[in-house]
């Protein structure tokens, strides 16, 4: 089988990359190694809707599980930090809906999908790239011009093509979660946990959906005591007031890559999502930028499909552009990760104190020149924010 | 080389993305680890659940 462009990983960022790739009028296979779409989940769910409108996207409501008002951030002590706003606004997804609707859409626009295939493995030919998928025919030889790698943190579709997309522990979130029911806790916010003792280098988080919730957390390992896991039942056992009639009706598990280093692109290769470590390196969230990365490989794959130049030095225009997006943006980040690693919970504490909700949105959005001011009215913080954002 | 307790894993494939040599890899629901496996212990100390042994 020849086609123009094969989707490893039907995921948010394969499945954009199949639609837009298909609405351009090439031929477009997604080979997809689960036997279900969707499930199980890496992931807390949650997507805000200026995040979405800024992406055209106006996703099915049937993908809406959740819809929230903004975030409540919880210090290590327990002082609450409202979040709210237009820009806080959000939805938690069920992802099981939300990417089987991507797929259907990308379907829309002609691409082709096949479930419980999983690539093992790619080498070159005449100028192309051939895969061998298992499936449940056995395997097949698929020939394609163009292949995406949106298959996730463990890509292989990287590595076989010579990128070195291998995460750094030191940079790789260790994530679980529960899917619960019968908390006793309000729905319209999500719940952020933060403490060394709850989740060392991360945060726990508490997402409603509409008859259970994602509960989960993330942690650095660097600074571990113990399992990812065990922290979870830990955070549980020590929030009776909550979880006291709450039971797991499913159980996830992940790595979630803070920090981007690999490159994205190779001769006939392009990686989307997680694949190429397009996560926001302060909240985790993975699904804007996945899509985002996305609609800008298309757009390059495009350009470089009808020009038939399909050369690392080619599809590079997608690297370049996903760095004037988000290259100084994604440093600041990082600086703001470094800092937030040094802090102790007693400077968590004095955060609480002075930072207000848009406070905390700003900074999500890299904005630190502000950031540094608030802190000369706490002397201890502002001598490691010189150092580590300055 | 490293033992998967296949009782405890979550075939997340986090230990995957970690693997410095590409030794591991996700079949689905089941984890494999061939030969290329330095026992660098990398994976051992991701494993959310703690289902891998080295």
């Amino acid at each position: 089988m020849k086609v123009d462009c094969l989707i490893v990983g039907a995921g948010p960022a394969g499945s954009v990359m199949a639609k837009e790739m298909a609405s351009y009028g090439y031929d477009v296979l997604v080979v997809e190694k689960k036997q279900e779409i969707g499930c199980p989940k890496r992931c807390a769910e949650g997507v805000t809707k200026h995040g979405l409108d800024k992406l055209e996207m106006k996703i099915h409501p049937l993908c809406i599980f959740g819809r929230i008002k903004g975030a409540i951030l919880y210090s290590p002590s327990g002082k609450k930090v409202l979040m709210e706003g237009e820009e806080m606004e959000g939805y938690v997804l069920e992802r099981k809906i939300f990417e089987k609707w991507l797929a259907a859409e990308a379907i829309k626009e002609g691409a082709r999908y096949m479930v419980k295939a999983q690539a093992i493995d790619m080498e070159r030919k005449n100028g192309n790239w051939l895969l061998k998928v298992k499936t449940i025919e056995g395997i097949k030889e698929i020939e394609a011009k163009l292949v995406v790698g949106a298959d996730g943190v463990e890509s292989k579709v990287g590595r076989w093509a010579g990128l070195n997309t291998t995460n750094k522990i030191t940079d790789y979130h260790s994530g679980i979660q529960f899917e619960m029911a019968g908390l006793n806790i309000e729905n319209k916010y999500i719940h952020i946990f933060f403490g060394r003792e709850v989740a060392p280098l991360g945060y726990a988080w508490i997402f409603p959906k509409a008859f259970s919730f994602n509960v989960g957390l993330g942690i650095l390992v660097k600074q571990a005591k113990m399992r990812a896991y065990d922290y979870l039942k830990k955070f549980i056992e020590e929030h009776e007031e909550i979880f006291r009639n709450a039971q797991p009706i499913e159980i996830n598990a992940g790595g979630v890559p803070v920090a981007h280093f690999t490159e994205m692109v190779t001769d006939g290769v392009m990686l989307v999502g997680d694949a190429a470590q397009l996560v926001n390196p302060i909240h985790g969230g993975g699904i804007y930028r996945a899509i985002h990365s996305s609609l800008m490989a298309a757009e390059v794959a495009n350009k470089a499909l009808k020009e038939n130049d399909l050369s690392k030095e080619r599809l590079k225009e997608y690297e370049k552009k996903w760095e004037e997006e988000y290259g100084e943006k994604t440093k600041k980040l990082m600086k703001l990760r470094a800092f937030l690693e040094k802090l102790e919970d007693k400077d968590f504490e004095l955060l609480a104190e002075i930072l207000q909700g848009e406070d905390i949105y700003a900074l999500t959005q890299a904005k630190l020149n502000f950031f540094i001011k608030k802190l000369i009215k706490k002397p201890s913080l502002l001598v490691l924010a010189k150092k580590y954002l300055m | 080389m490293v033992k998967i307790n296949y009782d405890a894993c979550l075939y997340c494939g986090g230990c995957v993305g970690v693997c410095p040599v590409d030794a591991i890899t996700l079949h689905e629901i089941r984890i494999e680890i061939n030969e290329k496996c330095v026992d660098c212990g990398t994976c051992v100390e991701f494993c959310p659940v703690g289902a891998l042994e080295g």
